[in-house]
């Protein structure tokens, strides 16, 4: 019984992440990562009021903000969230979290900022 | 015949036994009041949930990162060194309006405190714990007197440091352990490692894997080794 739901959340997952964007649910696994390793400066409430930011020189971005995020396509998220703020010329305080995502948890975590800041999903041209 | 046998016995158990105690009694206490909280071997489960869950923190390697005088008086008289818990995101929630998140103090419990003798028995027992563990590499801090100006800038500014650990006491709650008992609380050596790759010690801890060089390890290690509260120098 136990596998069987594990299977279908497994597969579940799976087919919330093929599915591009406009997902209404978000993936349990992003919104887990989100709580692990953004909540602290980023916040409870996704917008930039983390635990953290009471003393950060530069706010946190406010990732429900649909105009910012919506200006961002995907491939300077992702390499925000990988290589760091200094890597898309923002502030150090965004850490680099290549050393502890891999690749696909990080394209998770971009499509779960387009559900936060209800945005659609953009590439540079 | 009988008689001497009999008192030979005694007389060895009478050598033995206190020896075999004084030995066990610390590890004797890590395993009965201690192992509901803390994994005292490292865990065959290295995943996310795992670290999730946990009820405190990994004190498999506790003999390479602590100092055991520090060990022995806080165990006596135990102060809050996560000022958010051991996984932060169960206590935080929601600030005011436009402010920060803060923490719901009624979810941090106060730790258990030991007598002088078992807290002295049980540090005993901590300080072998690990201590030939693979993690931390001796001679990991080059030693050095640190330029404490330029550290403290690496630490609260170039660095981005003091985003989520407190370099001094009275501020207000971060998401990581305070820093301001490093020197009194921890070894150079693990302080050194820990800063070059935090992952290497839990797979998915949420302290970043930042990029250093070795001259910022050194600095920012001399520079955290500074910091004590405990009888001054
Ligand atoms: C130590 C605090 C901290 C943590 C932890 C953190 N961030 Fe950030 N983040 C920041 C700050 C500060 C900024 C704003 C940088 C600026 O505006 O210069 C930022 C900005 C961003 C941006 C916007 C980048 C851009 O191009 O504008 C994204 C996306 C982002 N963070 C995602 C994340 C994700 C996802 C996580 C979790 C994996 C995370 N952050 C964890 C501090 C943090
Ligand atoms: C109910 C759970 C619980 C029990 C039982 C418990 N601890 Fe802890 N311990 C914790 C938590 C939670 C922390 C983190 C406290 C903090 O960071 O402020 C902690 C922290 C510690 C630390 C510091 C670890 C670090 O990495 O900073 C040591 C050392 C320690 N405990 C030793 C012990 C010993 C020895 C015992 C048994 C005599 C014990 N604990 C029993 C929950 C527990
Ligand atoms: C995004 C938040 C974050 C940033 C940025 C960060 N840390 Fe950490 N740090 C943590 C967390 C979380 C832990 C581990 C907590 C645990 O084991 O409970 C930690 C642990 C540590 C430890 C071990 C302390 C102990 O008592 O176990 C040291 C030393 C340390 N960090 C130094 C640094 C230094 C130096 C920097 C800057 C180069 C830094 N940290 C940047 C979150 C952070």
């Amino acid at each position: 019984m136990k596998t069987l739901a594990c299977s279908l959340t497994v597969l579940l997952g799976a087919l919330g992440a093929s599915v591009s964007m406009a997902a209404d649910e978000p993936s349990p696994q992003a919104v887990k990562l989100y709580d692990t390793y953004c909540v602290q400066c980023h916040g409870v409430n996704r917008d930039g009021n983390g635990i953290n930011s009471a003393t950060m020189a530069v706010k946190p971005r406010d990732h429900t903000d649909s105009k910012a995020m919506g200006d961002t396509p995907d491939d300077l998220l992702f390499k925000a969230i990988k290589s760091g703020g200094l890597s898309v010329s923002k502030s150090v305080l965004m850490p680099t979290w290549g050393g502890v995502l891999t690749d696909d948890e990080i394209r998770l975590l971009v499509q779960y900022l387009r559900f936060v800041s209800k945005t659609q999903s953009t590439t540079n041209q | 015949m009988k008689r001497t046998r009999a008192q030979f016995v005694t007389i060895l158990a009478a050598v033995l036994v206190p020896a075999l105690t004084h030995a066990g009694k610390g590890e004797e206490i890590l395993q009965s009041q201690c192992s509901s909280c803390h994994a005292l071997s490292k865990p065959e489960d290295t995943s996310l949930d795992r670290l999730l869950n946990r009820k405190g923190p990994d004190l498999y390697y506790a003999g390479v990162k602590f100092n055991k005088e520090w060990l022995v008086r806080w165990l006596q008289a135990p102060t809050r060194i996560r000022p958010a818990g051991v996984m932060y995101r169960k206590v935080v929630k929601a600030g005011p309006a436009g402010s920060a998140d803060v923490v719901d103090e009624s979810l941090l419990p106060s730790h258990m405190k030991l007598s002088a003798e078992d807290a002295a028995a049980a540090a005993e027992a901590l300080a072998a714990l690990g201590a030939d563990s693979p993690l931390v590499t001796k001679g990991a801090f080059k030693g050095g007197a640190p330029n404490v100006m330029m550290a403290s800038l690496l630490f609260n500014k170039l660095r981005g440091c003091s985003s989520c650990h407190a370099a001094k006491p009275g501020e207000p709650p971060h998401s990581g352990p305070e820093l301001y008992t490093a020197g009194d609380r921890l070894k150079p050596d693990f302080v050194a490692e820990y800063i070059r790759d935090p992952q290497k010690f839990d797979p998915h801890i949420w302290m970043p894997k930042l990029e250093l060089n070795d001259g910022d390890i050194q600095k920012l290690t001399g520079y955290l080794m500074t910091l004590k509260q405990e009888g001054g120098k």
